[in-house]
């Protein structure tokens, strides 16, 4: 499947990065909960590591959309908040 | 709480929809959402340049600061020699205060380049995808039906938005990481200027002033000490004279 890593680019992976890739983010998302902003970064590099490690990178002239979208790296705590917050954290898109 | 990935997906799907039920038709949506990408092209090349201008001004300050560095050094030994250890002590000191203000410059100098990088990237990938986009629109307008044709639109706005997105991103963190050293920047050149934090880059400091003070005095001291000997013979040979 296609990850995009937010900030990186997007990458293909095989199922059994996606799998733990899920694990990880299930982790993510209950650092989150729990407010543990050094979790959450822990988690969110080994996420961005595995992808780069095991991923091999989409042409950039590629359309295809992602599977899976992986926030920012180095995501802050108050940041992931916003991201669960009405449409927080991404900016509109430029509209008229 | 679910996870991080599939609320990053809905947010992106949210914004791109946003984008695309502005437009009437299959055509319209097409060239609508084109003209956004190529807007935000513009808005990314503009952030780029923001980045840069902040981190001219940062290395600037760097350099002016580096200069005081060597400036306060070289006053410390000055001093020293003059014979005054609590003078070369102060500018010892404000020189290890300016160091620790160098280092600080030095990494939020290196966060802006890694911003920097990062736009650059962004605005790479996505230059790419609108130029992908571009192509695939004149595709869809000249041989599908409306109905085929939403469908395709559907695919090639997938990948598109979540481009738009990612630069979105990029961008608005890249500004709030600016204005944060702006704000920073400003905030050392107003301390500079109001005097709070005394300005080792002006001319003249305090140090310098008292410095100038024993050059002056030992000028004066040298002089009298050269007119003494001048006059010395002549006193010594008016008392042999005598």
């Amino acid at each position: 499947m296609i990850v995009r890593l937010m900030g990186e680019g997007q990458f293909e992976v095989d199922d059994e990065v996606a799998k733990g890739l899920n694990d990880l983010d299930e982790k993510a998302g209950e650092a989150v909960e729990r407010g543990d902003e050094e979790q959450l970064r822990i988690l969110l590099d080994r996420m961005t590591e595995a992808v780069l490690t095991n991923g091999s990178r989409v042409p950039d002239d590629d359309l295809r959309g992602s599977d899976a979208i992986v926030p920012p790296g180095d995501l802050s705590l108050d940041e992931a908040k916003q991201l669960f917050e009405g449409e927080g954290l991404i900016p509109d898109l430029p509209s008229a | 709480m679910a996870g991080l990935m599939s609320r990053a997906s809905t947010v992106v799907k949210a914004k791109m929809s946003k984008l695309l039920d502005r437009a009437e038709d299959p055509a319209e949506t097409l060239d609508y959402s084109y003209e956004k990408q190529l807007e935000l092209l513009q808005n990314v090349k503009r952030g780029i340049a923001d980045v840069v201008t902040a981190k001219k001004r940062l290395e600037l300050q760097e350099t002016q600061l580096q200069q005081s560095v060597v400036k306060l050094d070289s006053q410390a030994r000055e001093a020293l020699a003059a014979g005054r250890e609590d003078l070369a002590r102060q500018a010892l000191e404000r020189k290890s205060g300016l160091q620790q203000q160098l280092q600080s410059l030095d990494q939020q100098t290196q966060q802006l380049q890694q911003q920097q990088e990062k736009l650059v990237a962004s605005e790479k990938a996505l230059s790419a995808k609108v130029e992908a986009f571009r192509t695939q629109k004149e595709t869809i307008k000249a041989q599908y039906s409306a109905a085929e044709a939403q469908v395709k639109i559907g695919e090639a706005a997938t990948g598109i938005g979540e481009q738009m997105a990612d630069t979105g991103l990029a961008i608005q963190r890249a500004k709030d990481k600016t204005e944060q050293m702006q704000a920073r920047a400003s905030a050392i050149d107003e301390l500079t200027t109001s005097g709070a934090l005394e300005d080792f880059t002006s001319d003249q400091t305090e140090l310098d002033r008292e410095l100038g003070a024993i050059a002056s005095k030992s000028q004066v001291d040298d002089e009298l000490a050269k007119m003494k000997a001048e006059l010395g013979p002549g006193e010594k040979q008016k008392e042999l004279q005598q």
